[in-house]
């Protein structure tokens, strides 16, 4: 029975199910499990649930070793900008031991951070860092947009046998929806089409799903049907799905919460240039951040972020093209 | 502090154990110096960078002997040393170095990134530091899963003035990790001497002295002294297993060959170039005074005279050393190369 969850709710759900179903993973990081009141570790006790130092590096690079040693580390990072001071572990260390040592070892295990936050954080906590991670081949990334996909995607996280950075938006935390009860587990590379229809394509990850969806059900209003494409993990991606609806539509747009050099989004429009040109009857539309760091004073972050209206003029314009190639 | 020789006995370990020790030893040198005669013998058959063990033996092998079956071995990239002594096959090793289908690694790592997991030699990093977090990662997996391993984590002095070494050894000390964080004083940072980039070698004063900001155990030993460095091991050993953490030991040996083989760029052939004490700094004393302490001639004079071995027994350990080498040598060179399509293989589990 599904029950209605929060999102952070959800993902605690699936540490705590898959923590009971599996004595190998763990879970650390700073400033958690810190008195004996914490609920997880009164369920698993002091040896699986870790307070860890401000230490990122070893933090990452214990699990590494926990990892390839038999255990399934989960590490707790909080905002992905902190993974920044690691990035040895996670671009060049986690990724690399499987295929370095020939197959012999396994890297299985999930760091976990929020990302994106929208709310006067400024420039160094408010990053989609994804993008940096997407050109390292033995990663796996996954950004769930809801509170079941949050749920469905960190189990899968915890059961897969490769290093996954597990990140959820900060400004979907609370947001509340139907969570499966019970063993929920969402396959690694396969879209969710959260909103079908037939004129124009969107893909997003995280927030910008929200605001896409907003802007779909605007649209719809004018007469323009909109499908909804949220890939869920970005590594891998499941481009066969949105190559399906481009067949449909013949329009893309492609939204993406990070600056437009190297984003996701163009990652996206290339593999569709390369499979899915014959199909498209516009150009593909980007709707990404500008390319400057998150600035502090609200005006200025909302000028430089993709919004619902950003979003809807992108979709206009390409309808309006419809007499390019009909 | 450094030990004097003359205070350690051979009581320690038993006739056939000292044995081992010596034999060991000359497995791991006869390895480097059949992978240093390949850049001549067979130019091209090794690519990319190799860095030897030669000068270390006697710390390798003093430490490994306190070890049980089961404990792990966590070295860096120079990484060819321990798993001779664990018992990886030397011509798998080889043919891993020369790029080969029989490698450890089926050539997908090279000479840096040696593993054996099936004999407790998880793998290694070849950026300087990083794998000294992997060791205490190893060591974590043992204290959850209450094995009762212990993690022998070896790493140079240049990693010691790396994040990951502050970060770990303080995260080892407070979750009191079953490991044993052994440094490699071999003087040299690569290129740079010791005393050029470390605070306690500018001071004077032993790189042991880096435990007491993680109140641990620190100390510093004869690294060209296999007894000496057992002793220090197996108290660290002992304290690891008994559940009250890590020890952190400096051993102060002197690397025999240069950091690595000549950086060139294709087709400019690689061999090994003069050690740093001479190629940069040109310190030849410094340098045959290293060779004239070299630990294996040591340790062989010891047993000689000692009594343990006699002449003709150790040079028969010699030669069989030199002959499993050879073999190593012949297997790597028959040993087909991998398929080119396998490059993707082993990306994702």
């Amino acid at each position: 029975m599904p029950r209605e969850m929060m999102y952070g709710e959800a993902m605690a759900a699936a540490i705590a199910e898959e923590m009971e179903r599996d004595d190998n993973v763990v879970f650390y990081g700073q400033n958690m499990a810190m008195t004996e009141r914490d609920p997880m570790l009164k369920k698993f006790g002091r040896s699986r649930v870790r307070i860890a130092p401000i230490s990122e590096t070893a933090e990452i690079g214990i699990a590494v070793g926990a990892a390839i040693t038999g255990l399934r580390p989960i590490v707790e990072l909080w905002m992905s900008e902190f993974m920044l001071v690691a990035m040895d572990q996670i671009l060049n260390e986690a990724p690399r031991l499987r295929y370095m040592s020939g197959g012999q070892v396994k890297v299985p295990l999930v760091l976990k951070a929020g990302f994106g936050f929208s709310a006067g954080w400024a420039g160094q906590h408010s990053n989609c860092l994804y993008h940096t991670m997407m050109g390292i081949p033995g990663l796996k990334i996954a950004l769930p947009s809801t509170p079941a996909d949050a749920k469905g995607l960190l189990a899968a996280a915890i059961r897969d046998e490769n290093p996954v950075v597990y990140l959820h938006h900060y400004m979907l935390t609370l947001d509340t929806g139907d969570v499966p009860d019970g063993e929920y587990v969402i396959p690694f590379g396969v879209a969710d089409i959260k909103r079908t229809g037939n004129d124009v394509t969107i893909v997003a990850t995280g927030w910008m799903v929200k605001k896409s969806l907003a802007a779909a059900e605007q649209l719809a209003r004018e007469d323009i049907s909109v499908e909804v494409i949220d890939p869920r993990t970005l590594a891998p991606l499941d481009v066969e799905t949105i190559i399906k609806s481009v067949k449909k539509t013949g329009r893309l747009v492609l939204v993406d919460q990070a600056p437009r050099q190297s984003s996701a989004a163009v990652v996206i429009a290339g593999e569709v240039a390369e499979r899915g040109f014959e199909y498209l009857r516009a150009p593909v539309a980007l709707v990404t951040a500008l390319d400057a760091p998150v600035p502090y004073s609200e005006p200025l972050e909302n000028y430089l972020l993709p919004n619902e209206e950003k979003i809807s003029q992108a979709v206009r314009s390409l309808v309006a093209e419809r007499s390019l190639r009909a | 502090m450094t030990k004097k020789k003359e205070e350690l006995g051979s009581h320690l370990l038993g006739k056939d154990r000292l044995i081992w020790i010596y034999t060991q030893m000359a497995r791991i040198r006869e390895f480097e110096e059949h992978v240093k005669r390949t850049f001549l013998e067979h130019p091209g058959a090794m690519r990319g960078h190799t860095h030897l063990a030669d000068g270390a033996e006697a710390s390798i092998v003093g430490a490994l002997a306190t070890r049980s079956p089961q404990d792990f071995v966590m070295p860096t990239y120079r990484c060819h040393g321990q798993p001779i002594v664990l018992g990886t096959p030397p011509g798998r090793m080889m043919a891993e170095l020369y790029g080969r289908k029989d490698g450890l690694c089926k050539g997908f790592g090279g000479s840096m990134h040696l593993a054996d997991p099936a004999r407790y030699f998880p793998g290694t990093s070849g950026i300087v530091g990083q794998s000294i977090a992997h060791a205490a990662g190893a060591a974590l997996t043992a204290q959850v899963k209450n094995t009762g391993q212990i993690v022998y984590c070896f790493f140079g002095d240049g990693a010691s003035k790396q994040g990951a070494f502050y970060e770990t050894l303080n995260m080892a000390a407070v979750w009191k990790l079953p490991i044993i964080f052994i440094l490699e004083n071999n003087e040299y940072q690569a290129y740079t001497h010791v005393k050029l980039e470390d605070a306690n070698a500018q001071a004077g004063e032993p790189l042991s002295k880096k435990a007491a900001a993680f109140s641990i155990p620190g100390a510093t030993v004869d690294g060209t002294d296999p007894l000496a460095v057992y002793e220090e091991v197996a108290k660290a050993a002992e304290r690891a297993r008994a559940g009250l953490g890590p020890t952190l030991i400096e051993s102060k040996f002197y690397r025999l060959s240069a950091h690595g083989n000549a950086i060139t760029v294709p087709p400019v052939p690689t061999q090994f170039p003069e050690h740093e004490a001479i190629g940069v700094y040109g310190n030849k004393s410094e340098f045959k005074a290293a060779k004239d302490n070299d630990p294996l001639v040591h340790f062989r004079s010891h047993l000689l005279q000692t009594s343990v071995l006699n002449e003709s027994e150790l040079k028969r350990i010699d030669d069989h050393a030199r002959a499993e080498m050879d073999d190593a040598v012949k297997f790597a060179l028959a040993s087909a190369l991998p398929s080119p399509g396998d490059a993707t293989k082993y990306v994702y589990a």
